[in-house]
């Protein structure tokens, strides 16, 4: 009984600790399409937030300053993106896809100039810290390798991605600035002619969808792992984008749809532990497969914001 | 005189031609700043790039085999954008078309005649249907096909890393499959390459030896056949006329009776094809095996790149195709030429997309730029 | 407003006008499609720049940059196609941009809900603050609408086009709505191109025709037929000479016609209808009283709930759009050109070819023959009068008229029995709109059928034969053309019966 209790707690600590590079990604989704403006970037953005984080986390010593310096990185990339779509009218998949190779291909260069060649960080000397550690362990008010401490002792950077989904929350539904966003997404020219300012407000949705990106990939490469490599990020920019739209184009519906990746992860890894004959592999085509089959059978048709991916042109021509 | 260099100029700023080139000129200046900003001699690196592709007949052989698939994949997100969807998903089409060719290739037995193109047609197949699912749920429950075939591409990532633990297709331990009957490939002299008689050939001829030393196939030949078939389909036929129709604007198109929903699902299983033929002629002429993926192969991506660069056409991605891949092996060399990190070229792709992407920013550039004379 | 000008590139929208208004007035601003009068009212609300003139307000100049400024100058725009944002609720859309808040920026909703409430009662516009305005009929939307000025501090409102979209009944809320207003003292510029609304609400009317100001006048010193020659320049007669034609078999049939809208309610509900050869059959009515849904329906673009739909004795409801345009013969002008008329990137020829293209005339094997599409794509281009008379630009670079005589071409020239046109001579100038009329007409004479579709009721009441009213999705009146007179289908349309 016990065991499987402490199998439990494993899988539901893995979960969180995969769910939540995607979760903070995700969210940077949700606020940029709510804004309106799409951001296949998101993949590039977490990849060279993922590098930037570890390179400076490995110079300083410091996974704070490293998790600070991903989100400004992810930001310069959010900044370029918004130049693109926001001033210039750019398609917004196209400007996306141009991020993504803009993103890997920067995160790398700088990884050759900085680490001799190598398209590898090294080992970063301290990971995020564990801020419930004091709880476990002997002596302490839960025992270590325990339930609670498999599921509660976890890094800070998933604490701070859920605070971030109820921040982000009350931000977009609840408050002066976050109703504008939702406006402009919905119907620009209608925000734009009781004077809110759409270019504004986009230019800090995507900047922030940026950072957001940035903080998802500092997550992986400073938390879930300990050093950047060229493999570290592939793809999940893209399955964050997914849960986003999973989601609903919601905080909490991202998070959930999030939850849901890390879990496959969690069991995967599970499974792979403890030497269960079922392939990993097909273990693994199981989130998405699922997505698909939900979002075929319950979504439907899918409920984006109403101007999202549409060019907003404030001269009316 | 003057009145045909000011059309000149109208077409080049307003046409597409011209914003590609514009933006591929800015992508390469944006490049060398980076690497002058590195600290490197953008023209240096440049030249290494120049010469890792002409310098040697092999080197060009490898630019050919490089953009083979890079070509393929881009026809295929071109051929599914000009009915308005984005093909994310040729990455998991490609590696679907691989794997069926890889099987058919291992387990029939069959003359050459046979075995080749059964090998790319039940690629083309499979990654038809590939593809199609996701024009499927897209034209019957509205889910966006960006969406799906990111799941898809998952999916079939996973797939063909499983396939190639089954025992008796995979070699046991190694992550990689069996290696392909010698009728289903199709290189060039790749048996005779190795007899007495070939190796003095390839001593004895130096501009032949010297290809003959890359894995030359035939490959290129089937990526142009398709691209010339892409464009035909696209201009020539009354399914290219719907296709087009749908992508520019459906509420017309099915206003005029055209099925907006059936021509969907077409587009994407043709692009899927095209993708899983990309695949499946990588595994007959270059890798002759699928094998274990830690990660995506970028080759669905980089078509995307080679789509856009093209214009979304079937020369155009010809063209691109040929570029990318020389970048890309090229730009392999600059690493131990220069010293200079290879990923400058994502960097000048990536640049060049954007540009492509703001085609408000290259007229405005333009226009300054002509008042300025 | 002095001497505004505002040009886009080399187009002069407005040149040198000057408008006035005073405290406590209705200005009516008048002019044709495309005179320039909304882009004048753009001006007055910052949404252009104007190109050379100023603003004054009460007396002092003003540069108004942004609707901000407007805004906080005390001007507020009711626009033609509302600026609301659909999913939000009626106080959402109202305090946008103008939001209390309480501490950390988080909106008071309770307090901006009262206000709404307190507005509202002021001047009689009733709405519920909570509902959602994706669930509020047009009126209610615009209502809406005014009040997002009165929020503001608005004293100038301006109306665009405030009655394109409502039922009689709503119009006589909206004019007792501006009584209201001008009573406590807010001026209302009112822009039309229906000169019974002007003799009806405005006490001033400013003529504007192609950017040019024309006059200013004292509305109740004028005649309607005065305000209509100054609007279009000319003495007007929408005469469609016809000769007299005897209608022949029936060839269409609309029986108990059940059709639902995307909201799920039945826009078209039990309507009867039929169409005979060589017949123009008009339908007017109030936009939304679903005719949108009937044209979509006879053209396979919607699910038919009940009822039947039979072309000389087949049934076609639910059918699909190719096989109603192949098999029975029905051509399409569609309501919307942009949206489903032309494929825009498409060329001239390969637009004229879009409902014919896999005929035996343009394909074989699938294969486009394209001698014969470009020189089919000649042969209409001279027959119709397209300009420019090139086959190879695309149809974005058309002007609007030529486009719908490019529509109106291809599905002429596919030989219907039964042609259908929707909304033909929305947006188009004099020459074009008489250029369709005359087409319709001639499909007639030739023993073709031809249903009209508009809300001009000049327009049906001038080019039809027989005209249908439809009111509430079905069909409430019939009258032959020379028989009627417009009270009479006023009051139809309105739902009165005779």
């Amino acid at each position: 009984m016990e065991m499987i209790i402490r199998d439990i707690g494993f899988i539901i600590g893995t979960t969180l600790m995969y769910s939540t590079p995607l979760i903070y990604t995700s969210l940077g989704g949700v606020i940029t399409e709510r804004s309106g403006v799409v951001n296949i970037g998101l993949e590039g953005m977490m990849y060279f937030g993922a590098f930037v984080g570890a390179a400076v986390a490995y110079f300083t010593a410091s996974p704070w300053l490293g998790l600070l310096c991903a989100a400004l990185g992810g930001a310069l990339f959010g900044l370029i993106h918004a130049v693109a779509c926001v001033t210039f009218n750019a398609e917004q998949i196209v400007s996306g896809i141009a991020i993504n190779f803009l993103g890997a291909g920067s995160a790398l260069f700088i990884s050759r100039l900085l680490f001799d060649g190598a398209t590898q960080t090294l080992t970063i000397p301290n990971k995020m810290p564990l801020p419930l550690d004091f709880l476990f362990g002997e002596g302490r008010l839960f025992p270590s390798s325990g339930f609670m401490d498999l599921v509660f002792n976890r890094f800070a950077t998933v604490y701070l991605a859920f605070f971030m989904v109820f921040v982000v929350w009350l931000v977009l539904y609840k408050t002066r600035i976050g109703m504008r966003v939702r406006a402009v997404g919905e119907n620009p020219e209608a925000a734009n002619t009781l004077g809110v300012s759409v270019i504004k407000i986009r230019y800090c949705a995507v900047i922030l969808s940026g950072v957001f990106a940035g903080l998802g990939g500092a997550a992986m490469s400073i938390a879930v792992v300990s050093r950047f490599s060229n493999t570290l990020i592939s793809g999940h920019g893209f399955i964050a984008l997914a849960a986003m739209i999973f989601g609903k184009w919601k905080p909490q519906g991202a998070m959930l749809a999030c939850l849901l990746f890390g879990a496959a992860k969690g069991f995967e890894i599970y499974l792979g532990s403890k030497g269960v004959p079922i392939p990993g592999d097909i273990l693994a085509i199981l989130p998405y497969l699922l997505t698909l089959i939900i979002l075929v059978g319950f979504v439907g048709k899918t409920t984006a914001p109403g101007a999202v991916g549409k060019i907003f042109d404030k001269s009316g021509h | 005189m003057k009145k045909v260099f000011f059309s000149l100029k109208e077409a080049v700023i307003n046409g597409a031609a011209g914003l590609t080139i514009f933006s591929i000129l800015l992508g390469f200046i944006v490049g060398a700043v980076v690497l002058l900003l590195a600290g490197f001699n953008p023209i240096e690196a440049y030249g290494a790039i120049i010469r890792g592709i002409f310098s040697k007949p092999k080197y060009m052989s490898y630019v050919v085999i490089y953009s083979t698939p890079l070509i393929m994949t881009g026809l295929s997100v071109a051929f599914a954008l000009r009915t308005g969807l984005f093909n994310i998903g040729a990455e998991g089409q490609f590696i679907v078309g691989s794997l069926t060719a890889a099987m058919v290739g291992y387990f029939v037995h069959l003359p050459m005649m046979l075995h080749v193109p059964l090998c790319i047609l039940s690629a083309m197949a499979v990654s038809a249907a590939w593809g199609g699912i996701a024009g499927f749920i897209k034209a019957r429950h509205g889910v966006h096909e960006v969406i799906s075939t990111i799941m898809l591409n998952w999916i079939a990532l996973y797939l063909l890393n499983w396939a190639v633990t089954i025992q008796s297709f995979g070699q046991r331990g190694t992550g990689k499959s069996h290696m392909i009957q010698q009728t289903a490939r199709i290189d060039l002299f790749g048996q005779w390459k190795i007899t007495p008689e070939g190796i003095d050939f390839i001593r004895s001829h130096k501009i032949l030896g010297d290809i003959l030393k890359s894995p030359v196939n035939t490959g290129i030949i089937f990526a142009l056949v398709f691209a010339f078939l892409v464009w035909f389909i696209l201009n020539r036929t009354t399914l290219g006329y719907e296709l087009r129709a749908v992508g520019f604007n459906p509420h017309t198109a099915e206003c005029s009776g055209i099925n907006v929903n059936r021509s969907i699902i077409t587009s994407m299983s043709i692009a899927g094809a095209l993708a899983g033929a990309a695949g499946g002629l990588q595994v007959l002429g270059v890798s002759y095996r699928v094998a274990k993926l830690a990660a995506m192969e970028g080759y669905g991506f980089d078509g995307i790149a080679v789509s856009l660069i093209g214009n979304n056409t079937g020369p155009g991605s010809v063209f691109a195709g040929f570029l990318f891949g020389g970048l890309k092996y090229g730009g392999s060399k600059i690493q131990d030429a220069v010293g200079a990190p290879t990923e400058v070229i994502n960097i000048v792709v990536g640049t060049i997309i954007l540009f492509i992407a703001m085609p408000k920013l290259i007229q405005l550039l333009l226009r300054r730029g002509g008042r300025w004379k | 407003m002095i001497d505004i000008t505002k040009k886009f590139g080399d187009v002069v929208a407005n040149n040198h006008i000057s408008l006035t208004i005073h405290k406590g007035e209705v200005h009516a601003l008048l002019g044709e499609n495309g005179a320039g009068k909304t882009t004048l009212m753009n001006v007055l609300y910052g949404l252009y720049r104007p190109t050379t003139g100023t603003i004054r307000i009460n007396g002092k100049a003003v540069s108004i940059r942004s609707p901000n400024v407007a805004i906080s100058n005390g001007i507020g725009m009711v626009h033609q196609h509302f600026m609301l944002v659909e999913p939000f609720s009626v106080t959402e859309n109202i305090i946008l941009g103008n939001e209390p808040t309480r501490a950390g920026g988080i909106v008071d909703m309770v307090s901006a809900e009262a206000d709404v409430m307190r507005l509202s009662q002021e001047y009689g516009l009733s709405v519920d603050p909570k509902a959602l305005i994706e669930d509020l009929s047009v009126g209610s939307q615009q209502r809406v609408e005014i009040l997002k000025t009165l929020y503001r501090g608005a004293e100038i409102l301006i109306f665009d086009e405030p009655t394109a979209v409502l039922t009689p009944q709503e119009i006589q809320e909206l004019v007792t709505i501006i009584k209201n207003l001008t009573a406590a003292g807010k001026s209302v510029i009112i822009i039309t191109h229906k000169l019974k609304e002007i003799k009806q609400i405005a006490d001033f009317c400013t003529i504007i025709r192609r950017g040019e100001h024309i006059d200013t006048v004292e509305v109740d010193k004028v005649s309607e037929e005065e305000l209509a020659s100054m609007m279009v320049g000319r003495q007007v007669s929408f005469k469609v000479d016809k000769p007299e034609q005897q209608a022949g078999a029936a060839v269409l049939e609309i029986k108990n016609l059940r059709v639902v809208d995307k909201r799920g309610i039945a826009a078209v509900n039990g309507l009867n209808l039929q169409l005979k050869k060589g017949e123009i059959l008009g339908i007017a009515g109030v936009d939304g009283n679903g005719q949108t849904e009937l044209i979509e329906a006879l053209t396979g673009l919607a699910r038919v709930q009940a009822g039947s739909i039979q072309v000389n004795g087949q049934e076609l409801a639910n059918q699909t759009p190719g096989t109603i345009r192949t098999n029975h013969k029905v051509g399409h002008i569609p309501e919307d050109r942009q949206k489903r008329g032309l494929v825009f990137e498409f060329d001239v020829a390969e637009n004229l070819i879009l409902s014919s293209y896999n005929t035996s005339r343009f394909s074989t094997f699938f294969i486009l023959l394209r001698a014969a599409i470009y020189s089919n794509a000649e042969k209409l281009i001279k027959l119709f009068d397209i300009r420019p008379a090139n086959a190879k630009i695309t149809a974005k670079s058309l002007s609007g008229g030529n486009q719908q005589k490019m529509i109106i071409a291809r599905e002429v020239s596919s030989n219907p029995d039964i042609l259908i046109a929707a909304q033909p001579t929305r947006g188009l100038d004099v020459g074009a709109i008489e250029y369709v009329h005359q087409t319709l007409v001639e499909q007639r004479n030739r023993g073709k059928a031809v249903l009209l579709i508009s809300f001009e009721l000049d327009e049906i009441m001038n080019v039809s034969d027989r005209i249908a009213v439809i009111y509430e999705g079905r069909i409430v009146g019939e009258i032959k053309a020379k028989e009627a007179d417009e009270q009479q289908l006023g009051r139809l349309m309105a739902g009165c019966s005779l």
